[in-house]
């Protein structure tokens, strides 16, 4: 029985270095080569060990699939193809593809030049892994080789987020990577076709939340930002340079123009620019809205926010800071953190999901005393808000990509087991499908069934067709007899007698007759219409004819009489068939031994 | 499979093809050349048009002042301007299923046909081609709504009076056909119909037939179309090019194995060298520049513009036209130049990869960025305080007859210092200039058509290998102009089919199979035997099921268990239900063979007799007849049915069944 086998080397069951196996069809994907931000050892990058002990993966692995362009997602992948070694092709979208070298020499920049690691992938490592990436389109059926292709659809996570379906034969896997079910102000929402996977690897982040609506959560938002400005305070939004961050600019910068607001709002990093312009140049991958007036006017060339100084930090007065990263574990983020830290008038606002371990995760369970590299630690007096701006799917919207996608099976993926466990018994439940969860190391094994593609020949489908009449019938559902040669690969169904020409076979005919004696005065006429008569009362659903030549014919078996002149009352039946319809002869000729019926007589 | 050819312009088409259940129109050209026998609309009111004479016949019988206007010669219908539509005659255009656009020149006729024949189906595009074909019909409903006429001509089209009349009026055909343009309302109801595509997408369509779009690579977004079943596929080649201007490369390898290959809009200038034609640009828009001189380039909003855009980016410093305003005026220039930059997927791989960086892939940005082009709604506005001159001015249309080109003319015409530059090859630069004559301006035609050549596809054809090709007929002998020249034709063999505006072909198919799937549980009930090396076989008893065009075949379910009879005698009686007919047989009876076996089973006392065909077995103790031949084995024997199944069943060990 065919199967199809899912390991995630990372995110199973938990959160950070996505990376998960499919084995379908004979054929090894990858999908995703995240980083774990929670760690800095060896468990920050997924166990490649896994797949093999000792060498290069390129032999294990049919392709890589990179889903967006988040580290989580992706920050092992110069690691996993220039250090481990893969040679084979890597599949991610256009502004993925744009994006994702600037974060990973980001990321590497920090651990390399800032924390000092050696045996860390080089600029140079970054540019050779890039040049193996192969751009990805919407909806486009790309063949990675003869049987296995796979088709992106659009996520809506981040710019260029996309879930992706791999196929071989009639066997497929969807692979969601993160995505939002809701349209959000710069992004479209997820969608996908009814394409009916075997199995849907689905992320589960927000697995037991229903948030609210959008709108609520914009105006608390614009609420505590504008409240904290008013009693003189700075806010400290802690974001990833490209995403989430766009879309509080956009939404501050139109609060401000309303509100003719004052106050500076400045946006750390010099890659904000950068980001704006990719923005703009694959302003096709955002909502419809912004697409539509783009022309008339661009959102992403925004007024109010100016780049951020380091020396801004220690203004007097209220202002609003966007900086990165977002989950407050290293660089300029945190050391803003650090310095308004004390003052209760400030506000560090939170507006994504923060990894066990970081200050982020810390701060918003409460904690208010952090121990601090060189054992300093650091009292929290500032206001720490959580705003859940993440663009995943909640509870709701992972179930509506279910009904969306109708796969055969569910496998929980990016999320906590808790959470999974509660999700899990809901689709269970609400759909009657098999949920699986595996933990990282993990494999969940999926039986799938798929029927066998034959080539049917047009001649035996239409006379088929035109038999079984428009409708068919369900209590007496007809039979269709062919032949299936097997030939080279390539299987055809074809009518016996078409099989027999196409393999130049003869055909043999084996025929039967038997003599039956029979009793009867009357003259041979009379005999035959007797037994004419006889059969059609038996045989109510066979074609019975009485030929003009003196013979019966039953469906094709011959029924002649005949007597000697000696013995004029004894008759004898002479019954011929042919082995097509043994049955019937063989029913016939015992039939007739007990001769005919008292009642014809 | 038919196709019906609605549209007789080898490069503006519009085919209906007929493909097991579906019928899909592939492109929707607007043969917009009627046009040329039209007057010019003027933006501003122009003395010179509105004194031209009105055209009289030589012996005055008709007289159709008010309706036809002569200008040097020549004469033209004061009208507004008609186009000629794809034929709605030749089949009840609402049973189309599809339409399948391949780029954005060939989609101008979609609100004509999805608006008013009571079509109710889909149409298909790339993202691109949509975006430019709205940016097109919006420019050309909006050319013809800013100037209404009042005048609507119908008079001239009476058969008697457009006998009487000059050419070409006088061979227009189908003339009570045309039709003015269509309103934005329409245009939005429209492309409302449109769903987006992506190159290599698959699409499938009632489970029949799958469409996908592959790249052309003659504009953004312009695709060839692969309709195909399991066993059957058609390509359709509409304006491709091989060339490296913006667009990404044309898909070919996809075209491969093509059972009929529909092959439209090649070249319209086979002898005119792309390359050649954009020197020639360049080198005569710096030379007027240089005398003092204006330059009108009458253009499309899209396409050609971009390259020539480029091209000048390089030459202007260069050819020292640094200081030279360069002016592009058309109602969608900003939206065109704007969205030009953000579809970075369909463009060739050295634009795509500006992207990365991230810069605007093409140049024009920058040339806007440095006030080098402006770009205008129209001559009204801002353009008319912010004009500066000598300058170079690229506006629609390139037919001449509408558009702001209109005004230029009117105000460069008279000057021989001024140039026009034809790059558009759609129209004779001839015609078009007709209505303005006498002119004293320079005319340079140097038309820039990028699609195919007679060579280009003639290799590619030989690559690709369709096993028929199909094409309008203007391609299967050589221009009328240059007679001579064979190799502006296609030959090949099989020869193409060629069509006209009218043609209805029948595509040379044979279908022989379809798909059908046999559901794991029957296919795991089916017991193969090999017959030859390599070849198996094994009977297939199923029940079908037909449903959205997808056949599958199902194990035969059970009969439910027939309650035990209480009338026992009666069974017997009963006919035995065919389950399954006998297999076919196949092989021959070994003699030798055959004699052993019967041995073994008893069998000896057998009499063989040699006929003219085999043997005649005679079993003298059961009194039973074996007739073996090469092709059939006759079993005769009476009143002993356990000794003829025996006898049965051993002739079957050494037969095939199917």
């Amino acid at each position: 029985m065919p199967e199809i086998k899912v390991t995630p080397l990372g995110a199973g069951q938990d959160v950070g270095r996505s990376c998960i196996l499919v084995s379908i069809g004979g054929k090894n994907i990858m999908l995703d080569c995240g980083m774990h931000m929670g760690y800095n050892d060896d468990r920050r990058f997924p166990d490649f060990s896994y797949i093999t002990q000792s060498g290069r993966l390129t032999e294990f692995l049919d392709c890589v699939i990179i889903s967006h362009f988040h580290l989580d997602h992706c920050g092992a992948l110069p690691f996993m193809s220039e250090m481990v070694g893969y040679d084979g092709p890597i599949y991610m979208t256009h502004p993925t593809k744009a994006i994702c070298p600037i974060l990973l020499e980001d990321f590497r920049k920090i651990t390399v030049d800032k924390k000092g690691e050696t045996n860390f992938f080089t600029s140079q490592m970054i540019k050779d892994c890039m040049k193996k990436v192969v751009p990805l389109n919407l909806h486009q059926t790309v063949q990675v080789d003869d049987e296995l292709e796979i088709k992106a659809y659009y996520a809506g996570h981040v710019l260029g987020a996309a879930m992706v379906q791999i196929k071989v034969g009639s066997e497929s896997v969807v692979y969601t990577g993160d995505y939002n079910m809701t349209p959000d102000r710069h992004l479209g929402a997820a969608w996908m076709d009814k394409c009916r996977p075997d199995v849907l690897i689905s992320e589960s982040t927000y697995a037991t939340t229903i948030r609210d609506s959008k709108r609520c959560r914009e105006r608390d938002f614009l609420k505590k930002v504008h409240e904290s400005i008013e009693r003189g305070g700075k806010v400290l939004i802690p974001v990833f340079a490209l995403g989430r961050a766009q879309e509080l600019c956009i939404l501050l910068e139109t609060f401000w123009e309303r509100m003719n607001l004052k106050a500076p709002i400045y946006f750390s990093t010099g890659l904000t620019e950068k980001a704006n312009h990719y923005y703009k140049l694959f302003i096709t991958w955002t909502n419809q809205k912004i697409r539509k007036t783009f022309v008339q006017r661009n959102m992403f060339e925004f007024k109010h926010i100016k780049a951020f100084d380091r020396s801004y930090a220690d203004n007097p007065g209220p202002m609003v800071v966007f900086a990165t990263p977002g989950m407050l574990h290293a660089g300029q983020s945190l050391q803003i953190f650090k310095k308004w830290a004390g003052n209760e008038k400030n506000m560090v606002i939170m507006p994504g999901y923060c990894v066990q371990g970081t200050i982020g995760h810390k701060i918003l369970n409460g904690q208010r005393k952090l121990e601090m590299e060189g054992r300093s630690t650091l009292e929290v007096k500032l206001q720490v808000e959580y705003m859940s701006f993440s663009a995943h799917a909640d509870a709701k919207g992972i179930m509506q990509l279910i009904r969306m996608a109708e796969p055969r099976s569910v496998l929980l993926v990016h999320g906590e087991a808790v959470k999974m466990e509660f999700l899990k018994g809901k689709i269970e439940q609400e759909f009657s499908i098999d949920c699986h969860m595996p933990a990282n190391g993990e494999t969940a094994t999926v039986l799938t069934n798929p029927s066998v593609p034959v080539d049917i020949s047009l001649k035996l489908l239409k006379r088929e067709m035109a038999l079984g009449g428009p409708l068919p019938d369900p209590k007496k559902p007809r039979t269709m007899h062919g032949t299936l040669i097997m030939k080279d690969n390539s299987l055809k169904l074809v009518s016996s007698e078409q099989a027999l020409k196409e393999l130049g076979l003869n055909e043999h005919q084996l025929r039967f007759t038997c003599r039956v004696q029979l009793q009867d005065q009357k003259p041979e006429p009379e005999t035959l219409s007797r037994v004419y008569t006889h059969l059609r009362s038996v045989l109510k659903g066979s074609s019975v004819q009485l030929l003009p030549d003196g013979t019966v014919m039953v469906e094709s078996i011959l029924i002649k009489v005949s007597s000697s002149p000696e013995d004029p009352d004894t008759k004898t039946l002479l019954l011929s068939w042919s082995y097509q319809d043994e049955d019937l002869g063989s029913f016939l000729s015992s039939l007739l031994k007990k001769g005919l019926p008292a009642a014809l007589c | 499979m038919k196709l019906y050819c609605l549209s007789g312009h080898p490069t503006l088409p519009c085919n209906v093809l007929k493909f097991k259940t579906t019928t899909i129109m592939l492109d929707c050209g607007l043969d917009t050349t009627s046009v040329l026998n039209f007057l010019p609309l003027p933006l501003v009111h122009s003395p010179r048009l509105s004194k031209l004479p009105g055209w009289v016949s030589k012996d005055g019988s008709a007289n159709l002042e008010k309706e036809l206007k002569e200008c040097a010669g020549r004469v033209f219908v004061d009208s507004q301007p008609e186009f000629c539509l794809p034929e709605k005659e030749l089949l009840d255009l609402s049973t189309i299923d599809v339409i399948l656009i391949s780029n954005y020149h060939c989609m101008m006729a979609l609100p004509y046909i999805t608006e008013h024949t009571g079509f109710t189906g889909t149409v298909y595009a790339t993202e691109p081609t949509l975006t430019i074909g709205r940016l097109f019909m919006e420019e050309l409903v909006n050319f013809m709504e800013r100037v209404p006429k009042a005048q609507s001509a119908t008079c001239w089209k009476n058969k008697e009076m457009q006998r009487m009349l000059p050419g070409p009026l006088k061979d227009a055909i189908d003339v009570w056909a045309w039709k003015r343009s269509y309103s934005m309302q329409e245009v939005n109801s429209a492309l409302s119909k449109v769903q987006l595509v992506g190159y290599s997408q698959k699409v499938e369509l009632f489970g029949a037939v799958q469409v996908s779009p592959l790249s052309s690579g003659y504009s953004l977004g312009s695709s060839n179309w692969i309709i195909q079943s399991h066993h059957e596929k058609v390509s359709y080649v509409s304006g491709s090019s091989l060339l490296t201007t913006h667009p990404q490369p044309m898909d070919q390898s996809s075209l491969k194995n093509s059972d009929v290959l529909i092959l439209t809009g090649l070249t319209q200038m086979p002898t005119a060298n792309p390359d050649g034609m954009l020197g020639e640009f360049c080198s005569n828009l710096a030379m007027t520049i240089r005398a003092g001189g204006n330059v009108l380039v009458p253009c499309y909003s899209s396409g050609v513009i971009y390259d020539l855009l480029e091209c000048l980016y390089q030459f202007i410093e260069s050819a020292n036209l640094g200081t030279t305003p360069f002016y592009f005026i058309s109602p969608v220039a900003n939206s065109s130049l704007e969205f030009s930059q953000i579809f970075a997927e369909w463009l060739c791989h050295n634009k795509q990869s500006k992207v990365y960086l991230p810069e605007p892939p093409f140049p024009h940005a920058e040339l806007i960025q440095t006030n080098k082009l402006k770009h205008y709604p129209s001559i009204h506005g801002d353009f008319s305080s912010e004009f500066r001159q000598p300058c170079v001015v690229f506006t629609g249309h390139p037919s001449l007859r509408f558009g702001d080109v209109v005004h230029f003319m009117e105000l460069w015409g008279k000057s021989s210092i001024n140039t026009i530059i034809f790059t558009e090859p759609d129209f004779s630069y001839l015609d078009a200039l007709a209505p303005y004559q006498p002119l004293a301006m320079k005319c340079v035609y140097c038309p820039i058509d990028t699609r195919l050549n007679f060579h280009q596809v003639s290799k590619l054809l030989k690559e690709v290998q369709p096993l028929h090709v199909v094409c309008p007929e203007q391609y299967t002998q050589p221009p009328l102009t240059q007679s001579h020249r064979s190799d502006l034709m296609l030959e090949l063999q099989p020869p193409p089919m060629p069509y006209r505006r009218c043609s209805v072909l029948n595509l040379p198919f044979r279908r022989r199979y379809e798909r059908v799937y046999i559901l794991p549980e029957l296919a795991n009930s089916l017991v193969p035997s090999e017959i030859k090396p390599g070849v198996s076989l094994a009977t297939v008893s199923a029940v079908l099921h037909s449903k959205d065009n997808k056949h599958t075949l199902q194990s035969v379910p059970k009969p439910p268990p027939v309650a035990p009879s209480k009338k026992r005698k009666r069974v017997l009686e009963e006919p035995p239900a065919v389950l399954a007919p006998k297999p076919l047989l196949s092989g021959a009876v070994p003699l030798e063979a055959f004699l052993v076996t019967l041995q073994k089973h008893g069998i000896t006392e057998v009499k063989v007799e040699e006929t003219a065909d085999g043997h005649i077995l005679h079993l003298q103790a059961e009194d039973t007849l074996i007739q073996l031949e090469e092709d059939g084995t006759h079993i005769v024997c009476d009143n002993n049915e356990p000794l003829r199944t025996t006898l049965r069943d051993l002739v079957l060990r050494f037969l095939q069944k199917l």
